[in-house]
């Protein structure tokens, strides 16, 4: 009897995720978590809901010069420059690693051209062990691509329709906060067909060194991401989720299970942790493993409920 | 592995330079020379990421209330250079951090027999000694330590009750030799025409200087890096090195937290 009882107070975590279905909603950020297996000894990958990949291009990318990465109050700014080993080293190298854990791994990539992009939805789109796909218009440290298609609602619009035509699976569009209107981007890619929306992507930053009269970072400007962007990425999570239909996965910040929840009340389906996996690499785990224990002190049965509940 | 760790103690051992000795799990008492440690300065967001620290010694600690269990430890050697470091300095015994230790790969103990040239600059010891403590059970060692003062000369008594041959050299001539450290290193190898094996951490430039040396008398060098890194364990990407055979075509960067830090000279692509 006990058991039963026991079984029946715990509280309905899995979420839908554009067809997707996660067993709770605590998912990786790309570029924290490598490609799964870095991480396998921290973090038990059936505990979290899915992760994602680093972001993957057509060809190798070498990436930034060092200094790439330097901390600030809150938060931390990298330069990385989207190094990754390329989609056919993931293909031979990374997806055998994927093929042993139950989770939903999504792919995160980028292209220099909206032919590049379609290549690469057509290229990932043949892996089987890819559940879903990540496509980043928001990096903000190299100088094609990225962000430059995540700052224009058409530019965005065109590799959004390109990348739809060439794939099935769920298509997820990483927004970037770095834009005058949040909102215009997001209806641009809902419109061109994607089946939901990753926000927010870093914040464009910069420090400097006084003594040295130089930048700190190599590439001069890096993306913002930490605790310190929380209550920005909420805002925008907030305002993108009144404006359009698709599920939202929230990401800025989120250290703990309370900062996932309240992306949850913003409007959020899904939550992805980012900084925190490179402060404590457990820390995605942690985090889902606190949420179901808010919810089971609050009476929460399903944490489906808490999506956009926000009372304002 | 991630552990809450205790502090055993945390003094200063030269001005600006510190050394913390702390309790460790049992996994930790195997770690290798060279390896290194992420810790957390403390539970709040400022600072926010952990700082890498060389392993400078591991052992076991006896407590000296009667019946408690002796425990591994480990210390680092660390030089206040910033907010993180300047936190770590006012910890006191007792006081908890959070650890992830052993990461990285550490030194190669080499060809047995062979002479060992330890070269290091400043707080670049700290991975050191617990490499010279396991080479001289098989080799003799000299240690080549440089900084600019003396006070950047440290733990030099540590290396000597070990048996370890010290030279020194400070840029100012305050203690041992006035110049570079690196003078020393190709007097020795002079002598010794070529048979030994040359470890190396220190600022970049003194290790560009050795990887060349070495490079040129043909002597195996393993040398420890450096680098800015988020999470120690290959996920960020931030503290990587260029390879020999990098090119922006075609790139060829080792992750120092997860290659290294300890590398082979001769992998890593270094200024002529």
């Amino acid at each position: 009897m006990t058991t039963t009882m026991k079984s029946a107070m715990k509280p309905d975590m899995t979420v839908n995720l554009a067809g997707i279905p996660l067993r709770n909603p605590v998912m990786t950020a790309s570029g924290t978590f490598g490609y799964g297996q870095e991480f396998a000894q921290y973090v038990d990958l059936e505990t979290i809901g899915a992760f994602v990949t680093k972001g993957l291009s057509l060809n190798p990318r070498a990436g930034n010069p060092t200094p790439r990465i330097v901390e600030t109050p809150g938060g931390m700014l990298n330069a990385i420059g989207l190094q990754n080993v390329g989609i056919e080293a993931f293909i031979a190298k990374k997806v055998p690693f994927l093929r042993t854990v139950k989770t939903p791994a999504i792919a995160n990539f980028f292209g220099n051209t909206v032919d590049e992009y379609a290549e690469m939805t057509r290229r990932l789109d043949e892996i089987p062990e890819v559940a879903g796909l990540e496509i980043n218009i928001s990096c903000p440290n190299v100088k094609h691509g990225g962000i430059v298609f995540g700052t224009d609602p058409d530019s965005a619009a065109s590799v959004v329709s390109a990348c739809r035509a060439a794939t099935k699976k769920p298509l997820i569009v990483k927004l970037s906060p770095n834009v005058t209107d949040v909102v215009v981007m997001a209806k641009a890619c809902e419109a061109a067909g994607a089946d939901a929306l990753s926000l927010i992507n870093t914040l464009t930053g910069m420090a400097i060194d006084l003594n040295k009269r130089r930048p700190v970072l190599a590439n001069i400007t890096g993306g913002f991401s930490g605790p310190a962007i929380k209550p920005i990425a909420l805002r925008m999570v907030w305002q993108v989720a009144k404006a359009v239909k698709l599920p939202i996965i929230g990401i800025g910040g989120i250290m703990n299970a309370t900062d996932a929840l309240e992306f949850m009340l913003a409007g959020a389906t899904a939550v992805q942790v980012g900084t925190a996996s490179f402060i404590n690499p457990g820390a995605a785990q942690t985090i889902a493993e606190d949420m179901e224990a808010w919810l089971i002190a609050n009476g929460v049965a399903d944490i489906k409920s808490l999506i956009g509940a926000l009372e304002t | 592995m991630q552990f809450t760790s205790l502090i055993i103690s945390n003094v200063e051992v030269s001005p600006g330079y510190w050394r913390m000795r702390m309790t460790a799990p049992p996994e930790c008492a195997s770690a290798q020379p060279g390896q290194f440690m992420m810790v957390r300065v403390n539970g709040a967001i400022d600072p926010l990421l952990r700082r890498p620290f060389g392993i400078f010694d591991v052992g076991t600690h006896v407590p000296a209330q009667s019946g408690a269990n002796s425990q591994p430890y480990l210390e680092m050697l660390y030089r206040v250079v910033g907010k993180g470091t300047a936190m770590l300095a006012t910890l006191h015994e007792t006081d908890l951090l959070d650890v992830l230790a052993p990461l990285g790969k550490g030194f190669d103990l080499g060809e047995v027999e062979e002479e060992k040239l330890i070269v290091g600059g400043g707080v670049g010891l700290a991975p050191l000694y617990l490499l010279a403590k396991e080479l001289v059970a098989t080799s003799k060692v000299r240690l080549f330590a440089g900084g600019r003062t003396r006070d950047d000369i440290l733990c030099i008594t540590e290396f000597e009750r070990l048996g370890v041959e010290c030279y020194t050299a400070t840029e100012d001539g305050s203690l041992g030799e006035r110049g570079l450290v690196t003078e020393a290193l190709v007097r020795r190898l002079d002598e010794l025409q070529g048979k030994a094996t040359i470890y190396a951490c220190g600022p970049h430039g003194m290790l560009n200087a050795v990887a060349g040396i070495a490079a040129k008398r043909d002597i195996p060098c393993q040398v420890s890096l450096e680098g800015y890194m988020a999470c120690g364990v290959g996920a960020c990407l931030g503290c990587v090195a260029p390879g020999h055979t990098h090119s922006p075509e075609t790139p060829d960067f080792r992750c120092v937290c997860t290659d290294g830090p300890v590398f082979e000279s001769g992998e890593l692509k270094w200024r002529d």
